[in-house]
Formats: structure tokens, sequence, C-alpha cells
């Protein structure tokens, strides 16, 4: 490659940033490749209805909340297999103090995120101070928090039917909050939950490109020890992404347990895969020191277009997961930069 | 003859590393190579091991020309390299490293099974040569270091080496170790095997060399018999002629005492057992501001570790005093530092200098994002003027401050390096090889980079493995062997001469 003398650096003001490359195009044309599938098996017109699309995006929000937190920890090479795990224990928690405990929604959502944060800090902890491999010490906090999910609800869902002492059950009035968060606004054409996952990615796209700590993120994943000899606080940053990944589990516990209207210790089972898989299929690297909050939105769309789709056309789950499976493989492939 | 090298030329990308050089060996000799870091040395070695078979001239092995196309070749017909860093597999047993790669094979099936008999027998005959009583089916990760090196010496016995290649084995060994080292050398000059001995040794050339070949700047400086040649002569084979005019006589004006360390010690942790490192051991000194002090001594005498360690890379290993104008000052991590003016350029640009994914202008600000990012928001207009006017002073070539830093040239990227340091605007700045890699030209820049921070009153260690540089460059120089400091020598008393020989060990002034 040639390389120029700059003798007058033109002054562009701003940094141009990354451009608007590969990458981003590759993303796109997944989730275009997706929407083209949509538009041939349209099952009867359904597809070009948007109340199907609504649908979709109310469906896959939870999972993109998580993708989010997990976005931050891929970026710093790392993996959160905690997620799911969070997400049950917050949805119990939750359901717990508003249903039960009649706890005002404002402080019972502030309690899940206090409790998302201190799993995420915690896993995060024995990364950055003890050393531990993320993949383990994420493995630790996901049982010990389905454990944990499963101790406080005594293993039963948590429903608005609470036990009185006399062994009958009598049936508690759903809180104000639920049908709000689980309402559709804008004259019914998208759900809260779905710009809750938008607002997600607000925040993390405002850390990732406007804060420092995200520049810090990318440091510490593209090279550690280079990050930590120029004075990043490579421990914070890593307390900083597992942490963040924490508190959006447990906004999407709240999600998840408003949807259901109950909480289910079990919830979010499997749900940290499909996380992984929505950044990955985005075009976010396992490896660390790059990826895009962006990639992730897109990744998130082209998952829940593709199950939205098979699940239109009637396809059985057992198809529908040998699809879903060969597509990832097929998204990454495409992803990969040709050497 | 059984080895002959004749005219052998390398260079990497463009950079001639070795040029026309010459070797032989005559079966049942000990050779050594001697030179410089950076002499050429390991080159020639991995030439003759089939790393490289990029070069040119031709090599003759028993008469025949050969040409290694890789390092199962080359060990297919006898040579055997055993490694300055340890090449076992921790976790595998002794007996299976000893046969890694190139297992004995049964009569049946010979592409499926290992002859596991056979192997046993053989690696008993060899540790009971080498010395060693210890279990084979243990794995190697149990034995101390000293075993190790004799299981690597096994290894490559196991091949029937003609030829054996050790690089500084003895590095690491205690004086008792080093005997047996050599009876075990002897030993194997009874039966016949040449070995080819890298050391920095003086007494170890003396001790055990039959002949010596000397490498300069890439060259043969000269081969002899060691019994005919004098110390002096070598040290002035491996040297040289005295410098030229490249480091001008500069006016040093050393202000106030910047940097003060008092029995300062550090180890660098989670080093490999196998890597050849001293721990630094109590050392006393003091910087002025507008001083260049060198740092000077051979791989692993612990002056890189030192400078490291003083800026906070493994702050648990740090004890004894610092004072930073005066003021006491505590090792803690590379921010503490950075924030009171401290300054580290790492020798190693690619592994922990700089992020090489990242673009220019984010490497360059890294180090002193906080400038950059008030309350933490990053200011991008800040960010791109603080980059441009870095490429500006330094005169980087690049296509643009967005570019990613891998796709400069090597001289450039360390450009780059300097350039995120200097934006830290340090009272003391630590450079470790800043020349390293880089064409004559950058060089000439980053001497008078040096020249210049010291004009403006910055303190700087410098270490860096090309003697004439260090001499040129530093106002004193301290000699580190094995962890301490043995020598410090005035710009008078510096020479080539009298630095190698407090780098070896021995004393400086005759």
């Amino acid at each position: 490659m040639e390389e120029l003398t700059i003798l007058e650096v033109p002054d562009r003001g701003t940094l141009p940033g990354r451009r608007f490359d590969d990458s981003w195009i590759r993303a796109i044309s997944a989730l275009c490749f997706v929407f083209l599938l949509g538009l041939i098996f349209n099952s009867g017109g359904a597809f070009f209805e948007w109340g199907t699309h609504r649908d979709m995006l109310r469906q896959i929000s939870v999972i993109g909340i998580l993708a989010c937190g997990m976005t931050l920890v891929v970026i710093t090479a790392g993996i959160d297999l905690s997620v799911g795990s969070i997400l049950g224990l917050n949805a119990v928690l939750f359901a717990l103090l508003t249903l039960h405990l009649a706890w005002p929604a404002i402080p019972a959502a502030g309690a899940c995120l206090l409790a998302g944060l201190a799993c995420g800090t915690a896993s995060g902890a024995l990364i950055a101070r003890w050393r531990m491999q993320p993949f383990i010490a994420t493995l630790a906090t996901m049982v010990f928090t389905r454990g944990l999910a499963k101790s406080i609800s005594g293993g039963e869902k948590v429903s608005r039917a609470v036990a009185q002492p006399d062994g009958s059950y009598q049936y508690a009035d759903l809180p104000g909050f639920f049908l709000w968060l689980d309402q559709k606004v804008l004259g019914g054409n998208i759900a809260v939950v779905t710009l809750v996952f938008l607002a997600c990615v607000v925040v993390c796209w405002l850390l990732l490109s406007r804060l420092r700590w995200g520049r810090y993120l990318y440091a510490v994943g593209a090279n550690e020890e280079a990050a930590r000899l120029s004075g990043v606080p490579t421990g914070r940053i890593k307390l900083l992404a597992y942490g963040m990944a924490g508190a959006f589990s447990a906004i999407a516990g709240i999600c998840q347990a408003v949807q259901e209207q109950q909480g289910d210790p079990e919830a979010g089972a499997a749900y940290e895969l499909s996380a992984i898989a929505v950044v990955v299929i985005g075009g976010t690297s396992l490896s660390g020191g790059q990826g895009r909050i962006g990639f992730t939105l897109l990744g998130t769309l082209t998952i829940g277009y593709l199950e939205k789709i098979l699940s239109l056309n009637a396809v059985s789950e057992a198809s529908r997961l040998i699809l879903t499976g060969c597509i990832i493989v097929a998204a990454v492939l495409l992803q990969r930069k040709r050497c | 003859m059984l080895l002959s090298m004749r005219g052998i030329c390398k260079s990497f990308s463009g950079v001639p590393v070795l040029r026309n050089v010459s070797f032989d060996l005559e079966p049942g000799e000990v050779h050594v190579l001697a030179g410089e870091n950076g002499a050429g040395k390991t080159t020639l070695i991995k030439i003759l091991a089939g790393v490289y078979d990029d070069y040119q001239g031709e090599i003759e092995l028993n008469g025949r020309r050969v040409r290694f196309p890789s390092p199962h070749h080359a060990a297919g017909r006898g040579i055997s390299v055993i490694h300055q860093e340890m090449s076992l597999v921790g976790t595998l047993p002794v007996i299976d490293n000893i046969f890694l790669g190139r297992e004995l094979k049964p009569r049946f099936f010979p592409r499926l099974f290992v002859d596991r008999a056979g192997q046993l027998a053989k690696a008993r005959e060899l540790c009971s040569r080498l010395d060693l009583d210890i279990d084979l089916m243990r794995p190697v990760d149990e034995y101390p270091l000293t075993v190790k090196n004799r299981i690597e010496i096994a290894k490559a016995l196991a091949v029937d080496a003609a030829i054996l290649i050790m690089d500084e084995p003895t590095g690491a060994l205690s004086t008792p170790e080093v005997e047996r080292l050599y009876r075990i050398i002897g030993d194997l000059k009874r039966r016949g095997t040449a070995v080819i001995y890298i050391t920095h040794r003086m007494e170890e050339i003396y001790r055990i060399g039959d002949r010596i070949t000397v490498l300069r700047d890439g060259q043969r400086a000269g081969t002899a018999p060691v019994s005919e040649l004098s110390e002096t002569k070598l040290i002035r084979w491996m040297i040289g002629r005295e410098l030229g005019s490249r480091f001008p006589v500069r006016e040093s004006k050393p202000g106030a005492e910047r940097l003060r360390l008092e029995n300062f010690s550090a180890a660098k942790p989670g080093t490999s057992p196998g890597a050849k490192r001293h721990p630094v051991r109590n050392v006393s000194f003091s910087v002025r501001a507008g001083e260049v002090v060198g740092l000077a001594g051979l791989q692993g005498s612990g002056n890189s570790s030192l400078l490291a360690g003083l800026f906070g890379a493994f702050p648990r290993s740090i004890h004894g005093k610092v004072f930073l104008d005066g003021r006491p000052f505590r090792v803690r991590s590379p921010q503490w530092s950075i924030r009171h003016g401290l300054a580290y350029l790492p020798s190693d640009r690619k592994e922990s200098g700089l992020i090489q994914g990242m673009t220019v202008a984010e490497n360059i600000s890294l180090a002193s994002l906080e400038k950059a990012s008030p309350w933490g928001v990053l200011r991008s207009r800040t960010e791109a003027a603080m980059a441009r006017r870095q490429v500006q002073a330094l005169s980087i070539r690049l296509p643009g401050i967005d570019s990613e830093v891998r796709q400069l040239s090597g001289g450039n990227q360390q450009k780059v390096l300097l350039a995120k340091w200097i934006e830290t605007e340090p009272r003391v700045f630590l450079l470790d090889e800043p020349t390293r890699g880089v064409d004559v030209g950058v060089k000439h820049e980053i001497y008078a980079l040096i020249r210049r921070w010291v004009a403006e009153g910055t303190a700087v260690v410098l270490i860096t493995s090309e003697l004439q540089e260090l001499i040129g460059l530093s106002d004193r120089i301290l000699v580190m062997h094995r962890g301490q400091v043995t020598a410090e020598l005035t710009r008078e008393e510096a020479s080539g001469e009298s630095i190698l020989r407090a780098a070896m060990g021995k004393p400086w002034k005759n």
C-alpha cells in the first residue's frame, strides 16, 4: 500500500469515525435477505400488514435488550452466559414485589435494576479481580442466579394468585404498570416494550460512541495489555461491561414478567444463547475490540423476522430450529472478511 | 567437514539481516557463535534449522547440498535446536515430550500406533546419559527448570542429532548445573556430535569453545580457534569500529533531581520459568531533569523489568522507595504513573504498545483521553486536533488520521507510539528500545526527539541493545547484570568494551 505524506491535514472539524464500511453492508444485506424471504413467503399477505411487524418487534424486544448488554461484554472480548438467568431472577423478583408485596412499580423496578447490577458486577469482579475466564465466571453466575430465582419463588410461578394463611387463594389486582408497559402506543402501532428496547440501544450507542468509557471498552477488547499500559483502568471497564449487562438483563426480566403477568423462575432459560447469536449475526466479533450496537439492532431484526416468517408459514418447531441453525452459520460465514 | 554454509544472505522486508555470511562445523567440535543483539545470530540459526527457507547462499551437509523447507526436514537430517524459550508442553508426560512429533513407530500399523516400549527403552538410555533420574510418565511441569533444561536436551538427542544448536543454554542455570551441562557437552563431543553454542558470556566462550565465529551487523567479523583469540580482539570483533558522527556532542545541563530509586526491587510475574529473566534486586540510582541515563544489560539482565516495574506494570512485586521531584511516589498502576508524569514506551510495539485495529487518532489519544473528554464525553474535535498536531510534529506518513495503525510501516507505527506518550506531557520518559525495527532515517528523527525533550527538562531513562546508540545518547550509563547494577559509567568511561564487560559480570576496568 502506498503511503501519502500529509503535509496539510484537511480540517474536517471532527473525526470521521469509522466509515460506513463493508460490515454495515453485510449486516444490512443479511436482514434484507430475510426480509425478502418474508415478501416471498408472505402467507397470504400477512407479511404486508404492519401488525405482523409490530408483533415481531414486541416478541423480539426482550432478546434484543439482553443482546444490548451482551454487545458491551463481547466488545471487551468477553462473554456473558448469565443474562438469561438474571432475567429469570428479576422476573420473579418483580412479580413478587409488585403482586405479592404490593410495592409500587417504581421502587420495585429500582430494586430489580440494583439486583441485576449486583449480579453482573459479581461476574465482572470474578473476571477482573480474580482473573477468571469470562465463560467460567458467568457460567457460575448463571447457575447461582437461577438457583436464587427458584429459591425466592419457592420453585413456583409467582402469579396473581396469592396464597392466604388459611390455604385459599386470592387474586391480586394487576397493577397499572403492567398494563402500561404491555400496551401499544402511537395509535396501537408499536409496543411500549419495543420502545424500551430502542431506548436501551440508544443508551449503548451513547456509551460506545460518545463516552470515554466506551472507547475504553473497545481498547480493552482489542489489546488489554496495551490498554492497561496506556492507563486504561481495565478492571473497572470490565466491571462496567458486566454490570451493564446485568442491569439490561434486569430490564428484560421486568418486561418478561409484565408480558407473562407472572414471574416464572424458569424464564429466560437459554436466552443467553439467542442473545449471543443475535450479536454474532449482527457482525460483532467474539474476539473483541470491534462491533457496534447498530449491528446488534440489525441482528435482532434479522432473527426476529426469521422466526416470524417461519411461524407465519406454520413451519413445525423441529424444522424451525434446524433452519435457524443453518441461517446462523450462513450469516456468520457471510460476515467474515475475505482476506 | 560436517557442515558448511556459504554466502548466506537474508533480508526481512528489504532490510538485510545477513550479508554473505559463511559458517562451518567439524564433527565433535563446539563452535561458539557470538555477537551483539541483532547481529544476526538467531537468523543464521533459523536458516540452518529450516525456519526460514527464503535465503540466498548454499548449505552443504556431509558434502551434499541441502535446503530445508521446514524445521521438520532439518530435524530429519540430524539438526536439533535447544530453544532459549523452552519448547516443551508442560502438561504432557516427559516421555511424550521427548518424542513429540517424531514418535517411534511399531512394526504393525505404524501410522496408527506408537511404539511405547521402544520409546521407553530409548528414553531410559538418554536419561542415564544426561544424569536424569526422573519418572518419565509424570508431566514436565512437575520438574524444576534445571531438569526441564535437560529434558529439552534429551528431546534434541532423541533424533540422533549430528548437530546440536544451543541458544544461551546456561542463562538460567546455577553453577553446579552449568558444570553438569559442560560434562554433557563433553560427552557429546566424544560421540562426534557437533555443537553450535550461542552465548554472551566471556568465560563460557573460553571454557568450552573450540572455535568461535563472531557476527556483527549481519556480517562475519571473523572466525578463529578460541585458544588463539585474545579477549581484546574478540571484543573488537563484536563491536567493530568506533562511532561516527551520528550523535553530535550535546551540551548537557542537568537540572534538579527528578527521579530517585532506593533499593528498588521488582519481578515480572507470570513469565514462563524457562525464560531466563532475573528479578530486579535492590537497585538505587537517580536521574536529573534534562539528563539521559542509559540502562545497559544483556537480555534478561533485568533492565527491561526495571522500567516496566517502575511504571507500574506489575505493582504487587515492587519493593523499595521511589521519589519523584523529591516527593515519595508509590508505584500503583500505569494509570497512576501517567497521572504523575511518567511515560513508558514498551519494547514490544505490536503486543503491548499499540492497538493495531484502532485508528491512528484513537491510538494517539488513548493515554491522554481525559484531556479530550471533559465529564467523560468524547470531544472528537479535540481528539482530531491532538492527532493532527502530532502527525505534523513528528511528520508521520499516513493516508489519514482515521486509518488503522496496522496499515502503517514499522517506523511510522513507532512514531504513533511516541506521539501517544508525548501527548501525556511526561516529566520522566522511560524508553525501552525506542528504535527497534525502524530504519536509519527514523532512528535519527527519534534521536532528535530525545535531544529535544532533554533540552526541555524531561528526564529520560533509555534502554537500547545498540551499544553505539546507548553511548551516543546517554549522559551516564548504568550497567545491569543478573538483576543488579554492576557499574555506573560516565560519558568518558563508557565504551563498547567497558559496557560489555560489566554486562557480562566482569570488572569493567582493567
